[in-house]
């Protein structure tokens, strides 16, 4: 009989994760089947169409933070660099091939190129800095994400009949033919990508991120990585190599960062590496996302990236003082998430809905 | 308590948000009645109360049909200067319009959203235009939110006019037209300035290498320049991470022994390299483009320093013809500062954009399509004196032919050379 009742306690346990996977893939399916309704009806602002796309890099870039910050335990403050990285890899690819290849093999191809790239930078990165101990990757991860965007903004990219041309001085030193095509030209960045992205593909990459993710933290490697999170040296210990599950863990996320680059540099035809969208502020919104959604929440983390990247597009019609109640509202939705008083009142909240609901059920 | 006053706040925001709807800030639909009226009223009342009386009015007025021209440009972050600039430039330009009669019998609306420098949300910004019913897009004001928008724009088929994009592929697509100069355009016309008055043979230059404007011109004058035998001795790049100290690429000039220092970049870093010359004593002449206007405005600036510096600029406030002085004295009254080229640029903008809708012959009830091919038509056939040049004319590449002014700064005032 005891047997039996441990037995029932793991399947409940395993069904629950399995729920609450495929409450979070339906959320995604949900949300798609009432756009795409809503946009056939024609009850979607052209406000909203055109943030659909974003809304699916920044859900993916958190996501992929989410598993760094969430699951590693491990602070990263570069991942506007790896979206970087993926979104001037797939553009430039993209760029090249803009006349030889059918759209949507291009874009295959391109979202291959921008995970691997940015899957290498974020493997490259990690080698070095996994070893240490201590904040060392959030001090890291910062300065690469500035070291990319200046490198790209000095970066001259061209190609013509001779083949590749590249500089790091100015335009005039690649030498290029007459009919040559610059890909990428300094500060001007990458200009007249093809606009290959739209809703569909960016919610069929959520649901591949989040396939990848939650498939993730529920394997074996998943578990090893959680181990290192919550004690290190007892993970060690029992024989995990603390720095290849590290180093997995963490090019995953640089990789799928890359992902939501590649969306977000075939949604607009210019791509720069301003420190607007790809420098440190961006990475610490992405944060924010995290933060905000609940550390370790992916769910959480889904949710918290669309309403943050819609807050301050409809406030818009606040003119001058949007961006101060964009500000309040962070604050209000950090008290609500994490103050203790806060934490309280929402617990009595549910046990008064749920202890409602079990009253009426016996009655 | 503290709960009840945050759900208030949030409440508040959220009622806020949904009774302003489509932008307080730069609409212009409300007339002088309704802008009494709401005076005294709190903030948020005031923009709700304005755009209340503002469909009224609408409504009551059947025959009185509103043309709707969208503006985008930053008006927050490290380049709102040109953002706002614009937009005030472009609202003057409106509420002239609207007192002459408006556009074929139709009032103006302006309507200027944020970008905050940043294509995607130039991208947004413009989505945000349409579903305002924007019919016209005024912008944008900054190169490569620009270029995002303008794919857009060709997409629904609606005219763009930007005041300020000057990189090259802002005016790529038929329907987008452009009143400043292109980058190219400075950066080839400063070389020939320079060569064909003899000012220097040899030449240095200090550019911001991670910036579009200033590389692109950088690029284009290093190519005229071996036309006029002008010689680059020095390249001096910094970019926006590092724009403090240039003594270094000031003590390469010196060493190059330039006659000549080719400054296209803003005029914040300018002045500090006017000063950081002073310093080291090295005496040489500067030259320019559009960008060092405003350097006499600068805070705590010597302009002393300045003198002697020459730029081509299309627009300088201390022109002395009417329409110009016109402009900088309504300009100082509403908004309080002397405007620079960007506001000049808006103003234009508008002006242009009333030109082409009155030979195109546009009414209220063409659809976005209709006008933008009415307009891009008509942008061929029109001339336009405005304040950033005289018989400014267009040809179908989106291209404005004007003739580049060139000023000197002497005595502390912009004068022509």
């Amino acid at each position: 009989m005891p047997e039996y009742g441990i037995m029932e306690d793991g399947m409940k346990k395993v069904s629950k994760t399995t729920k609450n996977n495929l409450i979070t893939y339906g959320m995604v399916v949900l949300a798609y089947i009432i756009v795409q309704i809503l946009v056939s009806t024609g009850h979607v602002s052209s406000l909203i169409q055109g943030l659909l796309v974003p809304f699916c890099t920044y859900v993916i870039v958190a996501v992929a933070l989410n598993l760094t910050v969430g699951i590693l335990g491990e602070l990263s403050l570069g991942h506007a660099g790896f979206m970087c990285v993926g979104a001037f890899a797939s553009a430039v690819f993209s760029l090249a091939f803009k006349e030889t290849m059918p759209g949507g093999l291009r874009f295959f191809l391109a979202l291959i190129i921008g995970a691997a790239a940015a899957a290498l930078v974020g493997f490259l990165v990690g080698i070095p800095v996994l070893r240490l101990r201590g904040d060392y990757l959030a001090i890291v991860t910062l300065a690469f994400g500035e070291i990319i965007k200046n490198i790209i903004n000095a970066l001259y990219l061209g190609v013509d009949g001779s083949g590749l041309h590249f500089s790091m001085k100015d335009a005039l030193s690649l030498n290029m033919e007459e009919d040559g095509l610059m890909l990428i030209k300094g500060a001007q960045g990458v200009t007249g990508t093809p606009n290959d992205s739209n809703f569909t593909i960016g919610v069929v990459l959520i649901l591949v991120t989040l396939f990848i993710v939650l498939n993730f933290i529920n394997s074996r490697t998943g578990r090893a990585v959680m181990s290192i999170r919550d004690n290190r040296i007892a993970a060690e210990s029992v024989g995990i190599n603390v720095t290849k599950y590290k180093l997995i863990a963490f090019t995953v996320s640089a990789s799928l960062a890359g992902v939501a680059g590649v969306l977000y540099a075939h949604n607009l035809s210019t791509l720069n590496a301003l420190p607007k969208n790809f420098g440190y502020n961006m990475s610490i919104l992405i944060l924010v996302f995290v933060v905000l959604g609940g550390i370790g929440n992916i769910r959480g983390s889904i949710i918290a990236a669309v309403l943050l990247t819609l807050l301050p597009e409809v406030l818009r019609g606040l003119s001058d003082y949007r961006m101060l109640i964009y500000a309040i509202v962070l604050i209000a939705m950090m008290i609500f998430n994490w103050s203790p008083n806060a934490i309280f009142f929402r617990k009595r909240l549910k046990q008064r809905f749920i202890g409602n609901k079990k009253l009426k059920k016996e009655a | 308590m503290k709960k009840k006053m945050l759900s208030l706040v949030l409440a508040g925001a959220m009622t806020a948000a949904m009774l302003t709807g489509c932008g307080s800030s730069a609409s212009t639909g409300t007339n002088d009645a309704s802008a009494e009226t709401a005076e005294d009223a709190s903030a948020t009342e005031d923009t709700a109360a304005t755009e209340e009386s503002a469909e009224t009015t609408e409504s009551t007025e059947s025959n009185g049909a509103t043309f709707k021209i969208g503006g985008i440009g930053p008006l927050t972050g490290g380049a709102a200067v040109y953002g706002i600039a614009a937009m005030n430039g472009s609202q003057i330009a409106v509420d002239e319009i609207n007192e002459a009669g408006g556009i074929n019998g139709m009032t103006v609306e302006l309507n200027f959203q944020d970008d905050e420098l940043d294509a995607e949300k130039s991208v947004n910004a413009y989505n945000a235009l349409k579903d305002w019913g924007a019919q016209v897009l005024d912008g944008c004001v900054t190169s490569a939110c620009s270029i995002a928008v303008s794919a857009k724009t060709a997409e629904d088929q609606m005219f763009q006019i930007t005041p300020s994009g000057s990189a090259v592929e802002c005016v790529a697509n038929d329907n987008a037209f452009r009143i400043c100069f292109s980058d190219p355009n400075q950066g080839s016309a400063s070389a020939q300035y320079i060569g064909e008055n003899g000012l220097a043979s040899k030449v240095a230059v200090i550019y911001d290498s991670s910036d579009v404007y200033s590389s692109g011109i950088y690029e284009k004058f290093a190519a005229e320049a071996a036309n006029q035998s002008i010689e680059i001795v020095s390249a001096g790049a910094f970019t926006a991470d590092n724009k403090t100290d240039f003594s270094v690429q000031l003590q390469q000039a010196k060493d190059a022994g330039a006659e000549l220092v080719f400054l296209p970049i803003y005029y914040t870093e300018a002045s500090l390299i006017l000063t950081q010359a002073a310093d080291m004593g090295f005496d040489v002449d500067f030259f320019g483009c559009d960008g060092l206007d405003g350097i006499l405005n600068v805070e705590n600036f010597d302009t002393s320093l300045a003198e002697g510096v020459m730029l081509l600029t299309p627009f300088a406030a201390d022109a002395t013809d009417d329409l110009t002085v016109q402009f900088v004295t309504t300009y100082k009254e509403k908004y309080g500062e002397t405007p620079n080229q960007f506001a000049a640029d808006g103003y234009d903008t508008v002006y242009t954009i009333k030109a082409a809708a009155e030979k195109a012959g546009i009414t209220a009830d063409m659809s976005n399509e209709e006008i933008c091919a009415a307009l891009t038509a008509a942008m061929t056939e029109i001339t336009v004196d405005g304040l950033t040049g005289e018989g400014i004319t267009w040809d179908a590449s989106g291209e404005p032919t004007k003739a580049p002014k060139a000023v000197v700064i002497k005595d502390g005032v912009y004068t022509a050379m």
